[in-house]
C-alpha cells in the first residue's frame, strides 16, 4: 500500500494533536511519583519515581482541613454523588420536557421551546446570588439537594432531545396509539430505548460537568464534609505553606491524577454508546 | 345499522384544507372495502380519521354500534398497516407482535400464543427474534399484518400497504391479503391508487375523487357501469377511451361517425367512452382506426393508433390476432357497449 503525502501530514498533525493531549498527563502521573522535594529543586519529571504507592496513600487517607476531618476520599465521593445527580437528573429532566415540547401540540411549545434555548446565555456563574438566596432560603446549603438542584436543567439536552424526537416517524406514534399505547408508555418503551445512544452521550457530558462544578460548591457548603474534588485542588495541602514546611507538590499532582479518574471511567464505560450516540444511525 | 357507519363525514384541516367531503358510507361486518382514488383525494384522510388518528371536522363514525368521534385510537380496537409499516425498530419480530398485547394486559403464556399462531399463520415463525432491520421487504410486509392480527382487532385498515413492494411481490402479497382476510374473516378497509389492486381485492370497492365518494359499489358494478366520467377513466385498464360527439334527438355525433337510437333524452355536447375491450374488427365498421405501436402481452395485444381526426385510441384484441403496424383497422362497438357523459358534469346519461 503506498501512502500519499497529504495522509503523512494528517497523521503528523494527529499526532501532534494527541501529544498536547497527553503529555501534561503522562507529566503530572511522573511527577506525582516522585518526593516533593526533587521535583521542587529538579523541576517536573518524564520518568516514574519510586514514591508512588507511598504519595498515592497519603492523599487517599490523609485528614485534612480546619478540622482534620476531610479526607481526598471523602471529596471523591461528594464530587461523584453531584455529579452522578446532576447527570440523572439533568438526562432524565431533558428528555421529559423535550417529548412534553414535541408530542404535546400545544400553542406555546414554540416560544417555551425558545425560552428554554436562552437561558443558555445565562449559565450558573450569571444567575449564582439569585441562585443563592433560594438555596439558602429553602434552608438546602450544606447538603446534597442544594449542590444539585439548581443545577438540573439543562437546555442543551432539552435541545438535542428535541432534534432527536423530531426525527422519529409519526407512524411509529400512531401504531403504538393503536396498539394501545398512552403517553407514558410511549415515552418508556418507544423513546427511551431508541434513544440510549443519546442518553449515554449526554450523560457524560453532564457527568463531566458537574464534577467539574467549582464556584457553586464553593459558595454552596460551609461545611467541609461537603467539599468537592475540585475545591479540594485548591484548598488541599495549603497548609503547608505555613511555617516551615515544604510546599507538597508531588502529593497534588497525585490528587490530580486520582481527581481525574472517575469522568475517564464514565467516558470508558459508556463509550460504546457515546461514539453511537454522536454518528446516530440507529433509527 | 351496520357495522361501520360514516355518516356525512367532513374533514377540514387547520390550514383550511377540505380533504373530505359529507361523505357518507356503511360496511358490512367481514366486508372487503376499498378506497380508491388518485393521489391527494382525501382516502387516507378518511382511513385515519375511522382509525381516531385525525379528529372528524364535522359528522358521526360508528363502530360496532358505537359512536367513536371522541373516542381514542387506543380504546377503538382498530388495527392499521402503514404504507412503510411502521414497524418498532428496537424491538424483535415477537415483541413487534406482542406489544398491542401486552397493553392489554393479557397473561404471559396467552400472548405466546397468540403470537406463534399469527406467526405460523403469516411463515414468519423463523424470524421471531430478529430486529425488523434484518428483515426483506416482504417480510416487514408480513410483520406489519402480523401486528394487525395478533390482537384480533374490530376492524383492519390498510394505507397503501404494497406500494413499497417490487411488482412480483405486490401481486403475490395481494393475494396473501386476500386469502388472510377471508380466512380471518375481519373487516377492512384498503386504500390503494392502484386499481388493480382495488378490483382484485375488493368485496366492494368506494371511488374516491376530490374528498367525495363518486361511486360506490363491486368491482364489477363499477367497471360495467360507471356512473360518471371520472370513475370510467380511473377504473379499467388500458383506460377507456374517449371521443367528443353531440347529442340531439338520440343520435349521436362524433368526428368520424354517428351512433343512432340511443337510450337517453339529453341533448347537448357529450363525451363518448368506449373500453378497448368492447370492440371488434368487423368490415365496415364504425370506426377507423391507424395503427401505430402494437403491444403484445401474450394472451392480449394492446394495439394503439390514431383516428380520421388524430385522437388517439386503443384496441385490445385477442394475443393470435396478427396485426401489423401501420395498417388500418375497421372497428365496431360489441354489444353497445358505450357510455355517454355530460361533457358539462361528467355524469353519465344512457
Ligand atoms: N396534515 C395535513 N394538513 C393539511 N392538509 C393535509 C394534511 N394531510 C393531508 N392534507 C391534504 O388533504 C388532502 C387529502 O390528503 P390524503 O393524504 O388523504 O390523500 P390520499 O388520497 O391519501 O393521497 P395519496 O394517495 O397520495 O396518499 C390532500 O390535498 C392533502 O394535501
Ligand atoms: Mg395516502
Amino acid at each position: 500500500m503506498k501512502i500519499k503525502p497529504l495522509q503523512i501530514i494528517a497523521h503528523i498533525i494527529l499526532i501532534l494533536g494527541v501529544l498536547l493531549m497527553v503529555v501534561p498527563i503522562w507529566i503530572s502521573f511522573a511527577s506525582s511519583s516522585h518526593d516533593s522535594v526533587t521535583i521542587l529543586t529538579e523541576g517536573m519529571k518524564f520518568h516514574i519515581g519510586d514514591q508512588l504507592a507511598r504519595n498515592y496513600n497519603e492523599v487517599l487517607n490523609e485528614k485534612g482541613g480546619w478540622s482534620e476531618e476531610v479526607t481526598a476520599a471523602k471529596m471523591f465521593i461528594n464530587s461523584f454523588i453531584m455529579a452522578l445527580g446532576i447527570a440523572t437528573l439533568k438526562v432524565v429532566i431533558s428528555a421529559m420536557s423535550a417529548y412534553a415540547l414535541v408530542y404535546y401540540r400545544f400553542k406555546l411549545a414554540v416560544p417555551i421551546f425558545w425560552l428554554i434555548f436562552i437561558t443558555l446565555l445565562v449559565p450558573l456563574e450569571v444567575r449564582i446570588f439569585p441562585s443563592y438566596k433560594i438555596v439558602s432560603d429553602l434552608g438546602l446549603t450544606n447538603s446534597y439537594t442544594g449542590l444539585i438542584l439548581p443545577l438540573v436543567a439543562s437546555a442543551t439536552a432539552t435541545f438535542f432531545f428535541r432534534q432527536f424526537y423530531k426525527t422519529i416517524p409519526d407512524e411509529l406514534l400512531e401504531s403504538a396509539k393503536l396498539d394501545g399505547a398512552n403517553a407514558w408508555s410511549f415515552f418508556i418503551d418507544f423513546l427511551v430505548p431508541l434513544s440510549k445512544t443519546m442518553i449515554a452521550a449526554m450523560f457524560i457530558f453532564m457527568f463531566v460537568y458537574g464534577y467539574s462544578q467549582y464556584l457553586w460548591p464553593l459558595i454552596m457548603t460551609t461545611a467541609e464534609e461537603y467539599w468537592t474534588v475540585v475545591m479540594g485542588m485548591k484548598i488541599i495541602y495549603t497548609e503547608s505553606y505555613e511555617g516551615v514546611a515544604l510546599p507538597r507538590t508531588a502529593e497534588r499532582f497525585a490528587y490530580i491524577i486520582l481527581s481525574m479518574i472517575p469522568p475517564v471511567l464514565v467516558v470508558v464505560f459508556l463509550q460504546k454508546w457515546f461514539i453511537k450516540g454522536l454518528i446516530q444511525t440507529e433509527k | 345499522m351496520s357495522f361501520l357507519d360514516l355518516k356525512n363525514v367532513t374533514k377540514i384541516y387547520p390550514n383550511g384544507t377540505k380533504a373530505v367531503h359529507e361523505t357518507s358510507l356503511s360496511i358490512d361486518e367481514g366486508e372487503f372495502m376499498v378506497f380508491v382514488g388518485p393521489s391527494g383525494c382525501g382516502k387516507s384522510t378518511l382511513l385515519r380519521m375511522v382509525a381516531g388518528l385525525e379528529d372528524i371536522t364535522e359528522g358521526d363514525i360508528n363502530l360496532d354500534g358505537k359512536l367513536m368521534n371522541e373516542v381514542d385510537p387506543s380504546e377503538r380496537d382498530v388495527a392499521m398497516v402503514f404504507q412503510n409499516y411502521a414497524l418498532y425498530p428496537h424491538m424483535n419480530v415477537y415483541n413487534n407482535l406482542a406489544y398491542g398485547l401486552k397493553n392489554r394486559g393479557i397473561d404471559k403464556e396467552t400472548i405466546e400464543q397468540k403470537v406463534n399462531d399469527a406467526a405460523k399463520l403469516l411463515q414468519i415463525s423463523d424470524y421471531l427474534q430478529r430486529k425488523p432491520s434484518m428483515l426483506s421487504g416482504g417480510q416487514r410486509q408480513r410483520v406489519a399484518m402480523g401486528r394487525a392480527i395478533v390482537r384480533n382487532p374490530k376492524i383492519f385498515l390498510f394505507d397503501e400497504p404494497l406500494s413499497n413492494l417490487d411488482a412480483k411481490l405486490r401481486i403475490q402479497m395481494r393475494l396473501e391479503i386476500k386469502k388472510l382476510q377471508q380466512k380471518v374473516g375481519v373487516t377492512s378497509i384498503f386504500v390503494t391508487h392502484d386499481q388493480v389492486e382495488a378490483m382484485t381485492l375488493a368485496d366492494r370497492l368506494a371511488v374516491i375523487n376530490n374528498g367525495i365518494i363518486e361511486q360506490l359499489g363491486t368491482p364489477i358494478e363499477i367497471y360495467d357501469n360507471p356512473k360518471s366520467l371520472f370513475v370510467a377513466g380511473f377504473i379499467g385498464s388500458p383506460q377507456m377511451n374517449f371521443l367528443d360527439g353531440n347529442l340531439k334527438n338520440k343520435t349521436l355525433s362524433a368526428e368520424s361517425f354517428k351512433i343512432k337510437d340511443i337510450i337517453s333524452d339529453f341533448e347537448g355536447d357529450v363525451t363518448l367512452g368506449i373500453r378497448p375491450e368492447h370492440l371488434s374488427q368487423k368490415e365496415n365498421g364504425l370506426i377507423n382506426l391507424k395503427v401505430d405501436l402494437v403491444e403484445q402481452l401474450g394472451s392480449d395485444n394492446l394495439v394503439y393508433g390514431q383516428l380520421k381526426d388524430k385522437k388517439d385510441f386503443c384496441y385490445r384484441c385477442p394475443g393470435n390476432l396478427i396485426i401489423e403496424k401501420g395498417s388500418n383497422l375497421s372497428l365496431n362497438i360489441e354489444n353497445n357497449k358505450y357510455y355517454i357523459f355530460d361533457k358539462s358534469t361528467g355524469k353519465r346519461v344512457n
